[in-house]
Formats: structure tokens, sequence, C-alpha cells
């Protein structure tokens, strides 16, 4: 048996599991538990912890026994950037109005892929950014502030 | 005949001019994005979720039902004519429909396809709106314990039947249930999981959810696998089948509707495992099994209605119990909810136009199918040659959008941005998504009737297993795992899957 952990499948999904339930009892355990007859807010959280951490260190046992490799490749740039522009889309949406906060999202996400094509990524960009104030602001009709001052 | 009337009710209200624009919409988006690559349909409903919200229940509905077939009749396409399943479902059409289609028969592949699904779908609308009274009839008489017993059965079993590794997918159910928890507890008033945000108060939006995991983390994922593909159509000419291929085709597809409308109301069994059934079945009594995989018309025209039945009989327990039965349900739930309709078996009476309205529009979606995609074949091929580095800033776009149209809050983006960092941890550790949408949609209901049960029998457990119907959901519950636990069971969905 040969323990590989960094691309042992199981063995991360377990102890996600294994952590989460745990800090589910961790947090729960100042809410009022209560009994069977009437429960408390903790009482369900709690349970479903133990559940959590149950499964969880069955699923690492399993990982431990019998590895299944975690496939494909690990988009790190992705992983970072598409979240972070989803964050500031949020941020400048409340700043800097729709037209900004839109015009970052598209070029920001698009950056985010394998290939970038200087270009073809600023046409998209303007595309995107006229078709969803037609879709959402004309056609939807929905209240967002187009430009704002900082 | 009360049938009859109810179904003339549902079509005066489908047919109306603003209900059929909605469903004319939701079947071409649908279609539409089914065959873009790398969106499937679960990401597609999640990202078009918010823009129904502006729209009344029955139309919100009645368009996201259209998105939901016409995904799948999208992904059937592309198994046609470029041998790429735009979804799991579509995986077994790839098998005859893609040798039909280099032979040359396209359009009767495609043609047959539609017939197929359509004549499902015709047939499924009646089995709803015979069975569905009847069902909800009977569920008028659950009470708490018979609620949860139920929820747990439909949890249970779409975890342990989707495929996968069962105990992931039961852990995830119940990571599902405990972000259900997250908000004020409606029993006591006090706020669980908040941790100080005051936007937690109501717990983490549906939306949030189903848009970061289901469209973030499913682009991230494709940044890292997806190939750009190299498309080699041939052009599509001759669209009707010839009467040869149609008889050939009528067996199968009335077989495939009964073994999907089958699988349909069973949760958890997915569209693939339907049509691969009606695949096998088909193969078995055909008179030169040989033929298949090198471009039988049966193979095709089977699984194609199989797949089509399964996916309109889901809507069943959903509109009649509240329980989804997928993935693409616990959307469905989730847009009821947040429309502020209460599930369960008194939508029927309560929502008599949503309930008989959306079964027609069912039909008449599928005909608009049938009319409208076989002369727009042409123009799917076309879409099929968008590379996906165009498409992925437009999903990011339309999906921030959405969430932040709900609340307009930037709390809710940077939430939706974890799910979809979560979404992606999750699908590179064999950890299947839809049942802790599931577990999501269904974890509030699931506590508040455990407690209501528990306060009715004071506090004695066993009242779950003394009422008859309780007894038997629990019963049923404990043999489905048993059954998947088996062995040879489980070796039989891990061939469908690859």
């Amino acid at each position: 048996m040969k323990l590989e952990f960094r691309r042992n499948q199981d063995f991360w999904a377990g102890l996600m599991f294994l952590g989460i339930g745990a800090v589910a009892i961790f947090v729960a355990r100042n809410y009022p538990f209560g009994r069977l007859l009437r429960m408390g807010a903790g009482y369900f959280p709690t349970l479903l912890g133990w559940v959590l951490i149950l499964f969880g260190a069955y699923i690492m046992v399993k990982g431990l026994r019998k590895a299944v490799k975690v496939q494909g490749s690990w988009p790190i740039r992705a992983v970072i950037v598409l979240p972070v522009m989803i964050v500031l889309f949020g941020i400048l949406m409340e700043r800097a109005g729709f037209i900004p906060a839109l015009a970052a999202l598209a070029f920001g996400s698009a950056a985010a892929g394998k290939e970038f094509r200087w270009g073809e990524v600023l046409l998209l960009t303007a595309f995107l950014t006229v078709l969803s104030l037609a879709v959402f602001v004309w056609g939807l009709g929905l209240p967002f502030p187009l430009i704002k001052g900082f | 005949m009360d049938l009859f009337h109810n179904l003339i009710y549902g079509f005066s209200i489908a047919l109306s001019f603003q209900n059929t624009l909605y469903c004319f919409i939701g079947c071409l988006l649908g279609t539409l994005i089914g065959v873009l690559p790398g969106i499937g349909p679960l990401a597609t409903i999640a990202m078009l979720l918010p823009i129904t919200f502006t729209l009344p229940p029955v139309a919100a509905l009645i368009m996201l039902a259209g998105i939901y077939y016409g995904a799948q009749y999208g992904g059937s396409t592309t198994a046609i004519l470029v041998n790429l399943p735009g979804e799991t479902s579509a995986v077994i059409t790839c098998i005859d429909g893609y040798q039909m289609a280099r032979q040359g028969r396209a359009g009767a592949a495609l043609a047959i396809a539609a017939i197929g699904s359509f004549f499902a779908g015709t047939v499924c609308t009646m089995i709803i709106a015979m069975f569905g009274p009847v069902i909800a009839e009977i569920a008028f008489e659950f009470r708490a314990p018979e609620y949860f017993s139920l929820m747990l059965m439909g949890l249970v079993a779409a975890a342990v039947l989707s495929q996968g590794d069962m105990s992931k997918s039961l852990a995830m159910v119940a990571l599902g249930l405990l972000f259900g928890v997250v908000g004020t507890d409606v029993s006591t008033g006090v706020e669980r999981f908040s941790f100080g945000f005051t936007e937690l108060a109501d717990g983490i939006g549906f939306v949030v959810i189903a848009v970061g995991v289901f469209a973030v983390g499913e682009i991230v994922s494709n940044l890292g696998d997806l190939e750009e593909r190299i498309v080699h159509t041939s052009r599509v000419s001759h669209l009707f089948p010839t009467k040869e291929d149609l008889k050939r085709s009528i067996g199968p597809i009335v077989r495939g509707t009964l073994l999907g409308a089958f699988f349909g109301v069973l949760p958890g069994t997915g569209p693939a495992i339907a049509s691969f059934s009606s695949y096998m079945v088909e193969k078995k009594l055909a008179k030169d099994p040989s033929q298949f995989g090198s471009g039988a018309i049966q193979g095709v025209a089977g699984p194609e209605a199989a797949n089509n039945a399964d996916a309109q009989c889901k809507f069943i327990p959903m509109l009649t119990l509240g329980i989804p039965a997928s993935g693409t349900m616990a959307m469905m739930l989730g847009a009821l909810i947040i429309q502020g309709i209460n599930p369960g078996p008194q939508v029927m009476v309560n929502n008599r136009d949503l309930f008989w309205g959306l079964i027609a529009s069912m039909w008449v979606g599928n005909l608009m199918l049938l009319v409208l995609n076989l002369p727009l074949v042409g123009l799917w091929v076309n879409l099929l040659k968008v590379p996906y580095r165009l498409l992925f800033p437009a999903i990011m776009v339309f999906s921030s959008i959405g969430i932040y149209s709900v609340n307009t809050s930037s709390v809710e983006l940077t939430l939706a941005a974890i799910f979809g960092a979560l979404g992606f941890i999750w699908i590179k550790l064999g950890c299947p998504a839809a049942p802790m949408l599931l577990g999501f949609v269904l974890g509030p209901m699931l506590e508040e009737n455990l407690r209501r049960a528990l306060l009715i029998s004071r506090g004695d457990p066993s009242v779950f297993i003394t009422r008859p119907i309780s007894l038997a959901f629990v019963i049923a519950t404990v043999l489905i795992v048993l059954t998947m636990a088996v062995p040879a069971v489980r070796k039989r969905q891990s061939k469908i899957a690859g």
C-alpha cells in the first residue's frame, strides 16, 4: 500500500466532509440543543455534523485502502481569476455602475482562459456589454445605475 | 370527464399569448445553449433562473420547462451530428445516431429523434394529467411523519441511484442539508451559521448555490480539461425518414416511452438509465442485432423516446409531492419556492392554473421543438463551431448579473464565488453536486417535518415505523440502499456511466 496523499481523491473528499462536520458540531454547540420531543436549533445541525463525520471517515479510509487519483489538470489561473472577477463585479456594481462592472467582468474572465487574443477579447467585451445592457436594463428594466462617479 | 376539463383548462392557459411566447423562448434558448459545448442543462437553467423571476409564476415555470427539454433536445442533436453528447442522456444516441450521420442519413436520424421525443412527450403529458391528481389525492393524507420518510427516501434514492460513488453522494446530501440550515431557524428564531453576516439571516440564496456550483464551477473545470473541438459536418439533406425507417421505429418508440415513463417516476434514475435500457431491449428484440452500432435507426428511436419520457415524468413527484427526483427538478422546485409557491399536493388546488398550464405547455413545447428545430438544424451546426473561449466569458457575465439582480447584493456575489470554487473542487474530488442541491432544497422542510413528527408523537421516534405509509417509505429506503450495495448492480451502473 503506497500512500500518495497529494492526488488521492477519496482521502481529500473524506477529509473535507470530516472537517465540515466537525465545524458544524463546533458552531452548533452554541445553539440550544433541546430534546427529541422539542428539538432546539442545534439538534438538526449537530446530527448532520455527525453524519458528515461518519461518512467522511469512511470515505477517507476507503481512499487510503484503494487510491483513486484526481483526474485532469488544475487550471490554477481560472480557479483564482474567475471567483475574484465575480467579487470585483459586485464591488464595481456598487461603486462604479453597471457598464464599468460589466466590461471589467467580461474582459477579466476572458483573461482566465488558455488563449488570449487582444482584438477578439475587446470585441467580445464590447459585444457582451451592449448585449447585457439591451437584455437586462432596456429589456427587463432592471434598475441598475449605468455609470457612477467614484 | 374531469381529465378532459382539466386539460382544456390547461391549454387555455398554456396557449395564452404570453405563455406561448415564453414557452417558445424557453425552447429556443434551451436548444441553443444545449447545443453549445460545455454547458449542461443544470448550468443552463441555473444561469437563466434569475431572468424568470421577473415573470409571473406560471410563465416562469413554463419557460424553465421549455429550457429543460430544449436543452435535452439540443444534446441529442449534437450527439447525432458530431458524436458529442451534450449531456449524459444523449450518450446512447451517439452510438447509432452518429453512424447514421456518417452514412449521410443525419436528417433521418434527427427527424426520428424528434418524432420519438414528441410521441413520448404526448404520452407523458397524458400520464401526468391522469396520475398526477391521483397521487396528490393520496398525498393529502400525509402528515409530518409521512413527509419526513418520503423526503428521506427521495434524497437517499436520488443519491444512491445516481452514477458515481454511493458514500460520497450520500455525504453530499448531508452537506446540502447543512447548507439548508444556514439562516434564521423558523421554529425558534435562532440565527444559525450566519457568522455575523446579516445577509445570511435569510439563508443562502438558491440562485447563489445553483449558479455558483453549476455555472462557475463547471467553467473552471472546463477551462482545465475541455479540448477545443474540431467539428466535421456533412450537409444535412433529406430531412424526412423513409417509410421503411418509420415502420422500423414505431415499436422502439412505444417501448422506449413506456420504459422512460417507468424510470422517470423513480427518483435518482437519470435519463441515461432509461435510454440505456431501451437500447438493450431493442437490441434483444431486433431481427438483426448486428446492425446495432453501425447505424440502426431503432437504436436512435427507442433511447430518444425513453430519455424524453423520463425527463417529462420526473415532473410527477415534483409537482404532486414536492419531491425533486433529479438536479433539474431541484432547480424547478427552487424556482417554485422563490415564486412564493408552497410545494406539495396543495399546488394542484391552490395553483390550479400553474399545474394544468404547465402540463399543457409541455405538449405545446414538444410540438414547438418538432416543428421549429428540424428546419433550424443548419443553425445549430454552425453554433457548434463557436469556440469555448468566447462562450465562457458570456456565461460569467450572465451568471453574475443574474445573481446580483435577485437581491442587489454584492455579498451574494462573493458567496457565489466561493461556491464556484467549491463546485470545481467537488468535480475534482468526484463528489456529485446534484445530490447536494436536492438536500439544500429539501433541508428546511425535512427539518420542520422531523420536528413536527416528533412533537406529535411526544418524542417517540417509533412514529416513523408505526404509521403504515411512513413505514413503507422507510422499508423502501432500506431496500434501495441494500440493492445498490450489491456489487452486481453497481457494476452495471458503472458500465452505463462509462
